[in-house]
């Protein structure tokens, strides 16, 4: 077929409950977040051409493609590293969509990360840290204890913590802030049920002294997919189309996803800055050209590093952005007004990206005044989401 | 009348660590920590030193690679202690660690022989190694004596 640059939208997101017990299948999550993306969109689910998932997905591409009665699909990938991977499936979706390979690329994301098996566990299978994830380092890990994301993401930020004297209590600020905004998000697990900085000091040691319970996301079950078009064709279905205008994944030298002590300087984030100046290129933005962010939370101490990262302020600076309100709905930054992964629920960073859309249509339950761009991110990957 | 019996002579505890998961590009390293050598990898061709080990020398391209005995010196770069879940094996909360040797690469360990109070950025530390399951030992790090 010719091919020629074709500018790439998001028409349709679709998620299932979230929850701790989905009571059926991750495909059947899958099926059901694929096809709700579909109908927010207007299009049939037979018309998809591209599929793109984590590594880590259970479902088959195959399986979902009967479920859905996809007719003839063009393109899948699959991207590693974990939650990294959630803003790069968006970055692959735009490249498929720009080359003019695809038209209608489905992104999912569904797991019973909660019912089923638990990312904040001890491991009961080490074969999954064998090589072909992005996570390559994590079998240097386990023989010493440090068996679960929490200790490796802690051992990740203790020296960037220590060097700027971020204490728990300031990374406690993250965490109100972001059960503030799912406390009004009847989606969110934690609806209903803000906390105080004093809730998130009391609650139980991780990592000590770096991680509380209340640092750390949640395990969750649910699903979450993403329909990606090109804007020409967005303009024409249901929803108010939001532009794709940048989108990128950065893995510089040594870096990988959480078992990240090789590269040289332990303090900073290198791969949230390789993805934010590759953003900032691509789409002419910077820092300040952004109203919302969603970036994600599996621990508190990544926010801070990603917001540096990504230059919304300066090395060391996250925890003074932090408790100047930046991140609140007044804030110069509104950030993961969805509650983020702390607070609506882990879809792995997926139910992040979706939050970005919303903010751009201008239908988040907690909506920001007058948005017209929002970056969404996770740390190895973003993408800015930009109205029409 | 019987005779009391004797008692046992305690037995040393089973480890209780899980043991490394080995693969075929650090098999050296963990059999040398079976026999209490802590070996590096460095370019057989242009001596850069690498880790986590691999087939391929980033520099040089080389795979000739040689296996080397580390100083066994560093310090702490970075820790924490695993509270909670309670890690797998381990009786007392770990303090685990990434380790800053002195050859100018990194390795993901434990503090031991230290009180969770005395952990200090930095602090000189020196290899010695404990036993896991299966009969297999890892590298673990203690303070420096002064």
């Amino acid at each position: 077929m010719a091919r020629k640059f074709t500018e790439a939208a998001i028409a349709g997101i679709g998620a299932t409950e979230f929850s701790k017990d989905s009571g059926r299948s991750e495909l059947q999550l899958a099926a059901e977040c694929a096809k709700a993306a579909c109908d927010d969109a207007g299009i049939s689910p037979h018309d998809i051409d591209g599929m793109i998932t984590f590594t880590i997905d259970n479902s088959d591409e195959m399986m979902l493609a009967r479920c859905l009665g996809v007719k003839n699909l063009a393109y899948t990938t699959r991207i590693p590293g974990g939650g990294a991977a959630a803003a790069g499936t968006i970055f692959q979706a735009m490249a498929m969509i720009n080359a003019g390979v695809c038209n209608n690329v489905l992104i999912w994301r569904a797991m019973n990360e909660r019912s089923q098996y638990r990312f904040g566990q001890n491991p009961t299978n080490t074969t999954s840290y064998q090589s072909g994830n992005g996570t390559g380092s994590l079998l240097w890990c386990v023989p010493f204890g440090a068996m679960t994301p929490a200790s490796w993401g802690a051992l990740q930020a203790q020296r960037y913590m220590h060097k700027y004297g971020v204490t728990n209590r300031d990374l406690g600020l993250i965490s109100v802030q972001q059960r503030k905004y799912a406390a009004s998000n009847p989606k969110a697990w934690f609806y209903n049920k803000p906390i105080t900085l004093e809730d998130h000091q009391a609650s139980k040691w991780i990592m000590e002294p770096l991680l509380r319970m209340l640092d750390c996301c949640q395990e969750s079950d649910g699903g979450q997919a993403i329909l990606v078009t090109s804007l020409e064709r967005a303009r024409d279905l249901k929803q108010k189309p939001v532009r794709i205008l940048g989108a990128t994944q950065s893995i510089p030298y040594n870096v990988e996803v959480i078992s990240n002590y090789y590269h040289e300087d332990l303090t900073v984030m290198p791969e949230a800055v390789g993805t934010g100046k590759r953003l900032w290129e691509m789409t002419g933005l910077k820092p300040s050209d952004m109203q919302a962010a969603m970036i994600y939370d599996a621990f508190t101490p990544h926010v801070l590093l990603q917001l540096e990262g990504f230059g919304f302020c300066k090395p060391g600076e996250g925890k003074d952005f932090v408790k100047s309100g930046a991140l609140a709905i007044d804030g110069i930054l509104p950030t993961n007004t969805h509650g983020g992964l702390l607070g609506e629920a882990y879809i792995h960073g997926m139910n992040s990206m979706a939050e970005g859309v919303r903010q751009i249509r201008g239908t988040s339950v907690n909506q920001v005044k007058s948005v017209t761009n929002v970056l969404v991110s996770s740390g190895m990957a973003g993408a800015v989401l930009s109205a029409d | 009348m019987s005779t009391p019996e004797q008692p046992a002579a305690p037995a040393a505890p089973k480890p209780t660590r899980i043991p490394p998961i080995v693969t075929l590009d650090a098999k050296f390293f963990w059999e040398g920590a079976d026999k209490e050598l802590f070996l590096g990898q460095k370019c057989g061709d242009c001596g850069e030193f690498r880790f986590p080990p691999r087939p391929m020398c980033p520099k040089c391209f080389s795979v000739k690679r040689e296996e080397v005995p580390l100083s066994g010196k560093g310090t702490v770069h970075s820790w924490a202690i695993a509270r909670h879940p309670p890690p797998f094996g381990f009786k007392e909360a770990p303090i685990i660690a990434v380790i800053e040797l002195e050859e100018g690469i990194r390795f993901v360990s434990n503090v031991v022989g230290v009180g969770y109070d005395e952990v200090v950025q930095d602090m000189p530390v020196e290899v010695t190694f404990e036993p896991t399951m299966n009969n297999h030992k890892v590298p673990v790090f203690r303070p420096i004596k002064k």
